[in-house]
């Protein structure tokens, strides 16, 4: 008989709202070097190669960077929705559209100079994905569809779609048929920051991103309606808030976040259209809302560690020849050890007496 | 031999002791009262012997063996039981079904036999129920009759009954009270959960009485007096009567003119042409068994819920097709009867949850939340309204339900209302806390406010209402004022039979003249 | 429309609906005990990675069902543990489970992306099959379209006349009631979500060892998705369910349908009528609002622990 239980707390704690993330990452920590040991490799090396080598050098610092910057976008579109327990899974697609739809414009005007050009071409992507995102506020709000079956959807819709541009209109006339689009001009081309890295300039979309989110969720009575949407319907809808404008906000605000990431990751480090523009950022940007803790603060740090697992998935590919797809593993293992862990917010564990167990020994049914 | 003894039985929860050393016992055949106000543990207490909840201490004897129940199955292999306040029931399911679940699979093997069992049972014990029939179509009291005759398909030795009479007309309670008699002649125990103090001395045979987890007392309640039990239950420091005057209002605030609704929700309940008038400064009751469209009415009357614009009225400006938000600036303030989950925002902190309806006024500006105004607003609900938490941080849930009511209540009338709808005020509250809320009320009203409160507790209507009516099956009584109608004229009135009137009804001449409004459903309850 | 065109049309529809009728049936159960798995394509790709895995290494393809099927059960299992032991967010628990499947089962496959294997071979049941059309669209299948049909039957009949099926609903509608009354909730519930794993293992090894015998990563393209919809579409009704899956099915081979008549189309615009229709018939059974809350388990995707 197991003589530890769970009690609901009175209330729930917020330090360990704070303390699970870092528990999670531990016992993920915990759980790759087992895995790697049972797969032949010295455990610490591997674990080394994967989370630590990576940024030994200012170069890896850039790199890391360039993968944060679409993962906070997208996780703070990520967040709104949540935060209003919307379920949006389609940052993924609205990624890939706002790739599209900017990339589309860049190709139209590769031959355009001028300063205009650049922003036309954000704003198309951001409007691409801002489109997306609307087409499932539509559903949901007219239509009554469930959010997450239609974003899912909605992603392998938008990857389709991207799939037949490379393969077809959108292709490289002078690309030796492969599926890519040709080169975008310079004009069409985030600048970056040094010209000894690949880092550019979405970082700082990044950054205002969150300083804006940060001060609508804290601040404003909008921000504010949305956490008690999520919360609580009823109690939107008994205090008089606007139910189906704040689910078109959430996602038409999502969808123009994961637009301008996917225009940005093709305008810079990218570069042209092809099948590969998103290594599942929209999918991974779900664990980096969570393990942020819906805040965008955590969701910054949250990305670093995201952003890392790619990285050391590519490391740990070339140094010691394991699968890519290690990254998805380290990922999916974070997100379940931090659900597990989040249990300790508003549940304590607690050892019962023995007692119990004497008294029922004494019990004449059993006997 | 007793039926059942309990010993020594404690149960803490965190930050609370349900039940300290509580020792109880009842013999065969007895109809034993268990009395106490909200929160007294008497819930908790009837839980541990059904199996649901596990005593920390203690020990239970059951024909004089000393036993462990393990869960509710094994309760009711013993022969023990048990009608919940919230049903246990399941509404998709049929009747035959329902009962089906809860019996050991030998015994449900045919349904065919088991619908002539439950047909055969209900009729003996005076409860006619169809096995056929959908459980979410039957009537609260239909429900509690399946609840019922569950039990007593199996061999029931001791059957509990936790708070039956709150969901029933007194005609109801009467036939309740019947067949309860009949089962103890029988020889079955009756365990009687109840904070009605008439109930009891009128059915019980002897009493315990819980007070905050621990027995304060026993007693013959034929024997003793209303006054000596309430004693027993809240102490000698709170005032046991409450004499409020009854008000006359002034011009009308919110009237609603022959409202006729039919919500998308095949659950819920159809409002047919309701028409009411509530004036300023005075409190108009509803009475009514729950789920007699009390709850799509007040949506209607909150906002929640739309109907055509020319049935509801705030002071003469047809408000039917209006949003929550624009009633409120017109004077709305509505008390929900879900107070976590609707009222109050379980996980945020009751700062948050004054700015939940507190919005309109200054908290707010062009959209910027004014925070130290938002913290001072909750600090002067929780002073003014005496609220016990541990702060404006506390968050919703972890205050205890008469609490979180008077903080709900607190934050409606300090934004003025210029009408107040309650729904349930005092339901779940502990007494001294619907003492405040109920003087609060009245304190509103006689500011001029108009007050509608719907409840389903009869005296607490009688005691503050002014003007009173009932409702049944989405149709509205005559309304009339409150000692004008008797108790008995207002039970007929809840089982929807408005034709028998005893006095003159005052505004409500649609419904009092379409009046054959007799439900067959109902016709069985009486 | 040639004759035989057509005849290996309909034969083609059944074939491709069948994993979406175990994973729908699988995630019905789940769902008709309260429990919202979203992890159906984790599970389904864990399924198609070590069916195939347990194939090529051991050379018998029925072991790799076997081995598919446990996979799926171990990936509801830890679906299982988080969400009714640990009272998770069944919504977050469930997507976690897929990125985990698709990571996992991506490393765990990587040595074997490009195998071939045999598979499992057709087993025309005699005499039916020689019927001219209908023996070759209904009596001419892979023993796991028989099954398909057989777990249909079984779960039809659960749900309509057993104790079983009755419970699972009870628990799936009142958690609380349920017990109350004494059915052991947290059972049921894990025994239906281990019920689901199976099943979802089930059609992933019908992916990677009869319908294309070889693994890729992310295989399934979404099916334990569309399946998710399927359950929705069809109410919670194993007969729709049957229905539903045959009519997608359909959609998912225009591309045959479309070549068969001499249209030229882009396979990547073809691919995605599945989900155009998908979205297409969440629209159609949300509008129907009432309906749908009638058959929808009332407690579906609410976490419960009984209080002690």
């Amino acid at each position: 008989m197991l003589n530890i239980t769970l009690e609901k707390r009175p209330s729930d704690s917020k330090t360990m709202s704070y303390l699970s993330p870092l528990f999670a990452i531990l016992l993920t920590l915990i759980s790759g070097g087992l895995l790697f040991a049972t797969l032949g490799q010295d455990p610490f090396h591997a674990l080394y190669t994967f989370f630590i080598a990576p940024l030994t050098d200012v170069y890896g610092w850039t790199e890391l960077g360039v993968k944060v910057a679409p993962l906070t976008l997208c996780a703070m579109g990520l967040m709104l929705c949540f935060k209003a327990r919307i379920w949006n899974i389609g940052a993924e697609g609205q990624f890939i559209l706002g790739g599209l739809g900017g990339g589309y414009i860049a190709l139209e005007l590769l031959e355009a100079e001028g300063a205009w050009v650049l922003p036309l071409v954000l704003l198309f992507g951001a409007l691409s994905g801002l489109l997306w995102g609307a087409l499932t506020a539509l559903l949901k709000t007219r239509f009554g569809a469930n959010e997450i079956l239609t974003t899912i959807m909605l992603n392998y819709i938008a990857l389709n779609w991207l799939l037949y541009g490379v393969h077809g209109p959108l292709k490289d006339p002078d690309g030796f048929n492969f599926p890519e689009s040709a080169l975008f001009s310079d004009f069409a081309t985030l600048p970056v920051l040094s010209d000894d890295y690949r880092l550019n300039i979405s970082i700082f979309f990044a950054l205002i991103a969150v300083a804006a989110i940060w001060a609508l969720m804290s601040k404003t009575l909008l921000g504010f309606q949305i956490a008690v949407l999520g919360e609580d319907k009823s109690a939107a809808r008994f205090a008089g808030f606007k139910e189906e404008r704040l689910i078109w906000f959430v996602l038409l605000a999502c969808g123009a976040l994961a637009g301008l990431a996917g225009v940005s990751e093709v305008t810079g480090s990218v570069g042209q259209l092809n099948p590969y523009i998103s290594p599942g950022y929209g999918y991974a940007a779900i664990i980096v809302a969570f393990l942020g803790r819906m805040h965008p603060v955590g969701i910054v740090f949250a990305s670093m560690l995201l952003a890392l697992t790619y990285m050391g998935g590519e490391m740990a590919q070339m140094d010691l020849s394991l699968p890519k797809s290690l990254t998805g593993l380290f990922q999916g293992m974070l997100l379940f050890y931090l659900l597990a862990c989040d249990l300790l917010i508003s549940y304590r564990i607690v050892r019962k007496p023995a007692a119990r167990a004497i008294s029922s020994s004494t019990n004449p049914a059993q006997a | 031999m007793n039926q059942i003894e309990l010993n020594n039985i404690t149960k803490r929860y965190p930050g609370c002791i349900a039940n300290q050393a509580v020792e109880l016992t009842v013999a065969p055949g007895e109809i034993h009262a268990l009395l106490g106000e909200n929160g007294a543990g008497k819930s908790t207490l009837m839980k541990i012997i059904y199996g649901v909840v596990k005593p920390d201490e203690g020990t239970m004897r059951w024909q004089g063996q000393e036993i462990v129940v393990k869960g509710p199955a094994h309760a009711r292999e013993l022969g023990i039981g048990m009608v919940f306040q919230h049903f246990s029931l399941f509404e998709t399911l049929t009747v035959a079904e329902n009962i089906a679940l809860s019996l050991p699979k030998e015994e449900a093997k045919s349904l065919e036999l088991l619908k002539q069992r439950i047909i055969e049972v209900s009729e003996h014990y005076g409860m006619k129920l169809d096995p056929n029939r959908y459980v979410h179509t039957l009537s609260i009291g239909e429900q509690q009759r399946v609840e019922i005759v569950r039990c007593l398909l199996q061999d029931v030795k001791l059957l509990i009954l936790d708070e039956p009479t709150s969901v029933l007309t007194p005609q109801e309670v009467e036939t309740l009270f019947k067949t309860l008699h009949l089962l103890s002649d029988e020889g079955c125990s009756i365990l009687f959960i109840s904070h009605k103090l008439d109930e009891v001395r009128a059915l019980c045979d002897h009493a315990t009485i819980l007070k905050a987890g621990q027995v304060s007392g026993h007693c013959i309640p034929k024997e003793t007096t209303t006054e000596e039990l309430a004693r027993l239950m809240v102490g000698d420091d709170t005032p046991l009567t409450e004499d409020y005057k009854k008000a006359e209002g002034a011009e009308t605030y919110l009237s609603i003119v022959d409202l006729s609704h039919q919500s998308d929700d095949p659950f819920a309940c159809t409002l047919k042409n309701i028409s009411l008038e509530v004036k300023s400064g005075e409190i108009l009751g509803i009475a009514g068994v729950a789920g007699n469209g009390q709850e799509e009415l007040l949506n209607l009357i909150s906002g929640e819920d739309t109907s055509a614009k020319e049935t509801v009225f705030f002071a003469e400006k047809a408000v039917g097709n209006l949003t929550p938000e624009k009633r409120r600036v017109l004077g709305l303030g509505f008390v929900p009867e879900e107070r976590l989950g609707r009222g109050a925002v379980p996980d945020m902190s009751l700062q948050d949850n004054g700015l939940l309806t507190g919005y309109q006024g200054d908290l707010t500006k062009n959209g910027l939340i004014n925070t130290s105004k938002v913290k001072a607003f909750a600090q002067k609900i929780i002073e003014k309204f005496n609220v016990k938490a541990a702060g404006i941080h506390a968050q919703a849930k972890s205050l205890s339900g008469g609490n979180l009511q008077k903080y709900i209540i607190g934050r409606e009338i300090l934004q003025n209302p210029k009408l107040l709808v309650c729904s349930h005020p005092t339901w779940g509250v502990d007494i001294g806390a619907a003492i405040l809320i109920r003087h609060e009320l009245i304190k509103l009203r006689d500011q001029g406010c108009a007050v509608l409160v719907v409840s389903e507790d009869i005296d607490e209507l009688y005691s503050i209402s002014d003007r009173i009516c009932a409702i049944c099956d989405g149709e509205l009584s005559p309304l009339a004022p409150t000692h004008d109608v008797s108790i008995n004229q207002l039970g007929l009135w809840m089982a929807g039979d408005f034709q028998n009137h005893e006095i003159t009804a005052d505004v409500n001449p649609s419904s009092a003249s379409q009046a054959p409004a007799q439900d067959p459903t109902q016709e069985g309850a009486l | 429309m040639d004759f035989e065109l057509f005849t290996n049309i309909l034969f083609a529809t059944l074939r491709t609906g069948t994993p979406l009728i175990l994973i729908a049936l699988g995630e019905m159960v789940c769902e008709k005990s309260g429990v919202l798995n979203l992890g159906q394509e984790g599970m389904v790709l864990m399924g198609a990675a070590l069916g195939f895995i347990a194939a090529v290494v051991t050379g018998h393809a029925g072991l790799g069902i076997i081995a598919a099927v446990l996979a799926g059960m171990m990936m509801s299992v830890l679906f299982a543990f988080l969400a009714v032991t640990l009272v998770s967010n069944q919504v977050a628990t469930g997507l976690a489970l897929t990125i985990f499947g698709t990571g996992l089962s991506g490393f765990l496959g990587a040595g074997y992306v490009g195998m071939a294997i045999d598979g499992i071979a057709p087993f025309p049941i005699p005499f039916l099959s020689d019927i001219p059309v209908i023996g070759k669209v209904l009596f001419s299948h892979d023993p796991l379209v028989y099954f398909s049909w057989f777990m249909f039957a079984l779960i039809f009949w659960c749900f309509r006349s057993t104790r079983l099926g009755l419970t699972i609903r009870a628990v799936g509608e009142n958690p609380e009631a349920a017990n109350a009354i004494g059915i052991p909730v947290m059972k049921v519930r894990y025994g239906a979500i281990l019920f689901g794993g199976a099943m979802a293992g089930l059609a992933g090894a019908y992916l990677s060892l009869v319908y294309t015998p070889m693994w890729s990563e992310g295989m399934s393209a979404g099916r334990g998705w569309i399946a998710l919809a399927l359950v929705v579409f069809a109410s919670w009704k194993a007969e729709r369910i049957l229905l539903g899956a045959y009519l997608f099915g359909a959609a998912s081979i225009m591309h045959l349908v479309l070549q068969g008549l001499g249209f030229e189309a882009s396979p990547n615009l073809l691919a995605m009528l599945p989900y155009g229709a998908t979205i297409i018939v969440l629209v159609i059974i949300a509008s129907d609002a009432a309906k749908a809350k009638l058959s929808t388990p009332l407690a579906l995707g609410r976490p419960y622990r009984p209080q002690v």
